[in-house]
């Protein structure tokens, strides 16, 4: 029995793609957040933590109507990039990006909290830039936090499911993500191909999850 | 010539106080800032390494202003050379002990690395991470590593206050050998007599923020110039009486002695006050071991 491999395919692009994205975006802002005292603070990490309360549908909503011909982001997209937002690759990986953003943030915060700050106050008045710091001095030190945000980003993103139904839609080749194509399957009753699908979705994770604690363990032991 | 003046408003335990400090003193002299937790000294410490800023105040270093409030100076830490040695160490975890001394050149210059461990006697622990280092051999690797920048200025901060006596010891008398064969110029804080008469050239204390005496460790502790021809810091660990004398127990370091005193002394001396044990008609009797 063949399977369709193109939602796998796009399923690993989508949440390759988002997590790098989020590695650009988390480590500067969970770097700010982590340094910062200043008052609006904690609206700022409420925001941020929205994802992880809201309901998908909620979130893939509002995204809708923003990506949209009509809606602001999804006017301006157009007229850059000339294609629409809503509906397109672009859109699940900026949907993903802004639903998966907690994931990566939270660990990599708590990565920076958890370094003393001794180690960098040394390295600063040993002449190093704040800069030089981080990137020699504190983020090996938090090896375990910048693996844990990457994975659990990606693994969100591969379980995503209600934002992506909200704004992607089921488009073959573009939008269909493995797991809405075991929703339309099962929808079709073909439960034996929803079945590959979903055992191939269902060790992948798992596997990706006992690599993440095996090698934190390491990681923590030195 | 050092000279520091800096004003902050600290909040401490009891309450807000300011911290308002003028302090000079020469270059390649041991100063050290003594008095309670909470006093302001590890601040001063800071705000001299440019990782705290006072609210108005001076700081000039052999002849370069490093901070000055009214021409609005502020050199950022980077640009200020200090050694800055912690309590708890701050050893780079990810990087072997090696690694952490080349950190901190500006350029590389194996040669002093190894020179530098060799004094220090890590030589084979050179490419160990630190967390499988005692506390006195991390202390070491945090010595050596904020001398390999021929610092301006070494401050340290309660270096030695994790550690047990014995290594303690050790460690001051690589700290003083530090001191004078590289002419630097040292502050230290510390809230224990024996090291502060042990190393500092002279003595700041420190109460509730301000400098209440500074001078020799004699000077300030005694509040007068003695010429002593024998004399140690100890704590008195117990008095009893024995006919018409009484004898305290003293401990000095690792060492005990006991010591004779009269009634007289007895009625200003109790059990855990730190005392100065000194002999000046007679001299000791020295024997080599």
């Amino acid at each position: 029995m063949m399977i369709n491999p193109e939602p796998l395919y796009l399923t690993l692009k989508l949440a390759g793609l988002t997590t790098v994205i989020l590695y650009a975006i988390g480590l500067p802002a969970a770097w700010l957040l982590s340094q910062s005292r200043m008052r609006l603070k904690p609206l700022l990490e409420a925001v941020l933590a929205l994802p992880l309360v809201l309901p998908p549908s909620v979130l893939g909503f509002y995204f809708l109507l923003a990506f949209s011909r009509q809606g602001w982001l999804g006017a301006a997209w157009e007229r850059i990039f000339d294609h629409q937002l809503a509906f397109s690759f672009d859109g699940l990986v900026l949907g993903s990006v802004i639903f998966s953003l907690p994931f990566m943030v939270h660990p990599l915060q708590a990565g920076f909290n958890a370094v003393p700050r001794n180690l960098s106050e040394a390295s600063y008045s040993l002449g190093k830039s704040k800069l030089e710091t981080i990137i020699k001095v504190v983020l090996p030190s938090m090896k375990s936090s910048l693996l844990t945000g990457g994975v659990l980003a990606f693994a969100h993103t591969v379980g995503e499911f209600g934002v992506v139904l909200m704004i992607g839609g089921s488009i073959e080749g573009k939008t269909k993500v493995a797991s809405i194509a075991i929703y339309d399957l099962v929808e079709s009753l073909d439960y034996q191909s929803a079945h590959i699908y979903a055992a191939i979705l269902f060790a992948f994770s798992f596997t990706i999850l006992l690599t993440v604690y095996l090698v934190n363990k390491r990681l923590d032991i030195r | 010539m050092i000279r520091l003046s800096a004003t902050k408003k600290l909040s401490g335990t009891e309450g807000p106080f300011e911290l308002s400090v003028d302090l000079s003193f020469p270059p390649e002299s041991l100063v050290t800032l003594y008095g309670k937790s909470g006093s302001g000294k590890t601040t001063l410490l800071r705000i001299l390494a440019g990782l705290e800023k006072p609210e108005s105040g001076y700081i000039e270093v052999h002849g370069k202003v490093w901070f000055d409030s009214t021409a609005k100076v502020n050199l950022p830490p980077q640009k200020r050379k200090v050694g800055l040695v912690f309590q708890d160490y701050a050893l780079f975890p990810t990087m072997t002990i090696r690694e952490n001394l080349q950190f901190a050149q500006e350029k590389k210059e194996p040669q002093k690395i190894n020179v530098l461990l060799e004094l220090t006697g890590l030589d084979e622990l050179r490419e160990r991470y630190p967390s499988s280092l005692s506390g006195g051999q991390q202390q070491r690797v945090a010595l050596a590593r904020a001398i390999i920048r021929e610092p301006e200025i070494l401050l340290l901060d309660e270096p030695l206050s994790a550690l047990d006596q014995h290594t303690r010891n050790m460690l001051q008398d690589e700290i003083l050998k530090f001191h004078k064969r590289f002419g630097l110029t040292t502050i230290l804080v510390s809230h224990d007599k024996q090291e502060v008469f042990k190393l500092s050239d002279t003595v700041a204390v420190i109460d509730r923020g301000k400098i209440s005496r500074h001078g020799t460790p004699l000077e300030v502790f005694l509040n007068r110039n003695t010429s002593n021809k024998f004399s140690f810091v100890s704590t008195i660990l117990s008095i009893r009486k024995v006919d018409c004398i009484f004898l305290a127990v003293m401990g000095a370091g690792n060492e005990i002695v006991e010591v004779v005193l009269s009634k007289s002394d007895i009625e200003t001396l109790k059990v855990g006050d730190e005392v100065l044990v000194a002999s000046k008609a007679f001299n000791p009797i020295v024997i080599k071991l």
